[in-house]
Formats: structure tokens, C-alpha cells, sequence
């Protein structure tokens, strides 16, 4: 048996940063870097009864009103629609922004109504379109979990992993991209501080936490320092919305994944004179929305997106 | 979409054409693909009126006299914010959905950097004298 792992991570450290299974098992693994599977193709694995499952929502801009889709709340339905058919319920989800288009107190109304038809507990972090005009207060009046940090930002545990909400759209600067301010980073530094590096790491925000397209805003400043403070955890999964589409990069042992939204599609990376709806026939938008299924086996995330039709 | 379409297939046609007149009266179909296509055509048609297309200001950089009242409307399917990057902000527009506009007017001298707080990227300046 070899003992160093593709990104040099050593045998030992492996089994460590997953402590669980047998050698059999961790020959799939390398270095805790989660691997996707489409649930289109075969169906979720059978889950062992310590795992468990969460699932990301993200972009579900209810408000908007415009071509390719009119009714974005009707595609939230529907996405809510394929959690309850899975064949394990989710411990939670995860809304990862821009869950209003206007930042209207009637569009949060009207969002919260139809995401707690899921029964599930929910945790948010706001999108730039929840935070117009008054820098996320009526989002965080409405979504904050209890014991958010005044700025918005959170974490929690949940079967061993630690989940990290961190606020990337808010005191955005002129020129700039997303942004993670220094209270925020340091934060993030104290959070994380008496965790051990074995410790599987979920952190979740709107915008992309790497340069995924500076050109079109897409890309956080401050996620540099932030990336240096998760740098020693053996397994560290992003996960963002805000660009509608599946997009995905791997950094060490950081994997970065974007998710669809569940209202419209934006184009590929530079694909076009630039962001914002993507027009599309209405008999292919339904392909081009969805949802994603993150499995926790055995402490390592498998991460499957499903679109809302085929 | 069809629409968008159309103004791809014939903003060649129109590229040649630098008249006002033309631009405004096809504003509405035209202007997103004529962006595009060729952006130093796409001046407002008044010195004092800002358009935002595919997330920019256009144009980015312009010079009015003082007590010019400027106007900026937003041409995207995506809302958008004008605010001044000063500190206190000299202007602060709310949101703007399709087709809203935003107006100030520059009494002092001097020169105003302004940036879309939602997609701070976008950037333009007015330079008032």
C-alpha cells in the first residue's frame, strides 16, 4: 500500500481527517476532497445509519418577474418537490442567497412561506439581492439564526462537522468584489481555532470564494485569509450560489462548488456580454434548475445535483 | 430572447451608423447588442443621461456643467444600485428594477466617483467643472 495520498497528504493523515471505515473504503479517498456523483445516472448510495444528509438551495430570487422564468416561485415548489421524494429526509438545507430579487419585505414573506413547507430547519446567508438599501437588515431580521454574530455570520456542528456561514455581499466596495471584512475574517480564526484539523469543514456563502470571474464580480475579496485560516483541515467544502451553475474547483483540500439556482439560468464564465438571466427556451429551463444533495458518508461529503428535469 | 436574438443578428447592420436619432428611436431593442458591439457608439444621447447595460455604465466617465441634473437608467434584466463611493455618500439611488432610472444634481465642482453596491465592479465617475 502506498502511504501518500495524490495531494501528498500522507496515509495516516488521511485516516485521520476521516476516522472511520476500512482501508477497502479509503482507497476511494483523497485527502477528504468530496467527489460528485449525478444522481440522474443511478441514484443516492445506500446511507449508513450515522450519516446523514443536507441539501443547498440557492438564487431562488423570488420577485423576479421577467423572461426565462416569470414565476420563480413556482420552481422553488418544485425543488422542494424532489427533497421530499428522496429517499432519506435531510437533516436541513441550506439557502445560500439571493432568496428575494428586491430585497422586498413581500418577496422574504413569500419565500419563508414556501421553504417552510419543507418541514426542514433552514439555515440562510443572504445573497446581494437580499441586501438592497439597507445592508441585510430586513434579511437578517427574518433569517438569522439565533446566535449569529451581530455582522451576520455563523456556525454550527452538526454529526461531527462544522458548518461556517459566512457574509460575503454586504459593505461591498467600489471596484471591488464580494467581500470578507476583517471582523469577519477574524472571526472565522477564533471559530476555528480549537477544532482539531480532522474536523470535516462545510463553509457556505452567496458569492464564490475564489477568483472564479473577477470581470463579472465573481470572486470575494478577503477569501484569501479566509482559505489560509481552513488551509489545515484535511477536508473543507465551499459551497456558493450566486453565478447559477454547477461549477466546481479544487484547492488542496478545499473544494469549491457552486450551485444552480432554482429561478434562471447566467451564462458559462465570459460567455457573452455579461452576467445576469440567461434566456433560454421554456421547455429547457427546467434542466437548467435544481438543487443539490450533499451525503455525509462516513464523515466525507458526496455532493449530487439534480436538475429539475431532465 | 427573441429580441436579443434579433438585435445580435443585426447590430452588424447598424454598427456603421453613428446617428442619435437612430439609437434612440431603437432603443429599446437595439441598445443591449449595439453595447456590445460597439460601445463608442452607445453614448447616451443626452451629455447628462447614464445607461447601465450588461453591467456597466455608459458611459463610464462624463463631464457636466454645475447644477446638471444627471439621470442613469438601468437597460438590464438585473436590478442595480448608483452610489457615490465618497464618504459620507454624496448620492445613494435605491434599488433599480428593469427600465427604473435614478437622477442628482451636481451643484458643486468636482469629481464624483459612483459604483453599483450590489455589483461593485461596475464603476463610473461624473466629473462636474
Amino acid at each position: 500500500m502506498t502511504t501518500t495520498a495524490q495531494n501528498g497528504t500522507t496515509r495516516r493523515r488521511v485516516l485521520q481527517c476521516m476516522g472511520w471505515g476500512t482501508a477497502g473504503i479509503l482507497w476511494t479517498v483523497s485527502g477528504g476532497v468530496p467527489r460528485a456523483h449525478a444522481l440522474d445516472a443511478g441514484g443516492p448510495e445506500p446511507l449508513a445509519a450515522a450519516d446523514f444528509s443536507f441539501i443547498q438551495i440557492s438564487d431562488s430570487h423570488i420577485g423576479f418577474n421577467k423572461n426565462p422564468n416569470p414565476t420563480p416561485d413556482a420552481t422553488l415548489r418544485e425543488a422542494l418537490q424532489k427533497i421530499a421524494a428522496m429517499p432519506k429526509r435531510p437533516a436541513f438545507v441550506l439557502h445560500t442567497g439571493d432568496v428575494s430579487h428586491l430585497s422586498k419585505p413581500s418577496e422574504f414573506e413569500a419565500a419563508s412561506g414556501i421553504m417552510q413547507t419543507t418541514g426542514l430547519e433552514t439555515f440562510y446567508v443572504p445573497g446581494e439581492h437580499d441586501t438592497i438599501g439597507d445592508d441585510g437588515k430586513e434579511f437578517f431580521s427574518r433569517f438569522s439564526p439565533k446566535g449569529a454574530q451581530p455582522g451576520g455570520w455563523y456556525s454550527f456542528d452538526q454529526n461531527g462537522i462544522h458548518f461556517i456561514g459566512l457574509i460575503n455581499v454586504v459593505n461591498l466596495k467600489a471596484g471591488g468584489l464580494g467581500n470578507l471584512d476583517a471582523e469577519q475574517l477574524s472571526w472565522l480564526e477564533a471559530d476555528t481555532k480549537g477544532l482539531s484539523a480532522s474536523t470535516p469543514i462545510v463553509v457556505f456563502a452567496h458569492m464564490p470564494l475564489w477568483a472564479l470571474y473577477p470581470d463579472w464580480g465573481w470572486g470575494t475579496d478577503g477569501s484569501a485569509r479566509a482559505l489560509a485560516t481552513l488551509k489545515r483541515f484535511g477536508s473543507v467544502t465551499v459551497l456558493n450560489g450566486h453565478i447559477h451553475q454547477v461549477q466546481q474547483k479544487v484547492e488542496g483540500n478545499v473544494t469549491f462548488q457552486t450551485a444552480r439556482s432554482t429561478a434562471y439560468p447566467q451564462p458559462a464564465p465570459g460567455q457573452g456580454a455579461g452576467p445576469g438571466p440567461m434566456q433560454i427556451p421554456a421547455d429547457r429551463l427546467r434542466s437548467v434548475l435544481g438543487i443539490r444533495d450533499i451525503d455525509f458518508v462516513g464523515g466525507k461529503p458526496a455532493l449530487a445535483d439534480t436538475a429539475l428535469a431532465s | 430572447m427573441l429580441h436579443k436574438i434579433f438585435a445580435l443578428a443585426v447590430s452588424g447592420v447598424f454598427v456603421g451608423f453613428t446617428g442619435a436619432a437612430l439609437a434612440h428611436d431603437m432603443a429599446d431593442m437595439v441598445m443591449p447588442a449595439l453595447a456590445h458591439a460597439a460601445p463608442a457608439q452607445l453614448a447616451a444621447t443626452e451629455p447628462n443621461a447614464v445607461t447601465i447595460d450588461n453591467f456597466a455604465f455608459g458611459p463610464g466617465a462624463i463631464t457636466v456643467a454645475p447644477g446638471t441634473k444627471v439621470t442613469w437608467t438601468n437597460r438590464d434584466d438585473e436590478p442595480h444600485t448608483v452610489v457615490s463611493a465618497d464618504d459620507p455618500r454624496t448620492f445613494k439611488s435605491g434599488a433599480l428594477d428593469t427600465d427604473d432610472s435614478f437622477s442628482f444634481t451636481f451643484d458643486k465642482p468636482g469629481t464624483y466617483r459612483y459604483f453599483c453596491s450590489i455589483h461593485p465592479h461596475m464603476t463610473g465617475t461624473v466629473v462636474v467643472k
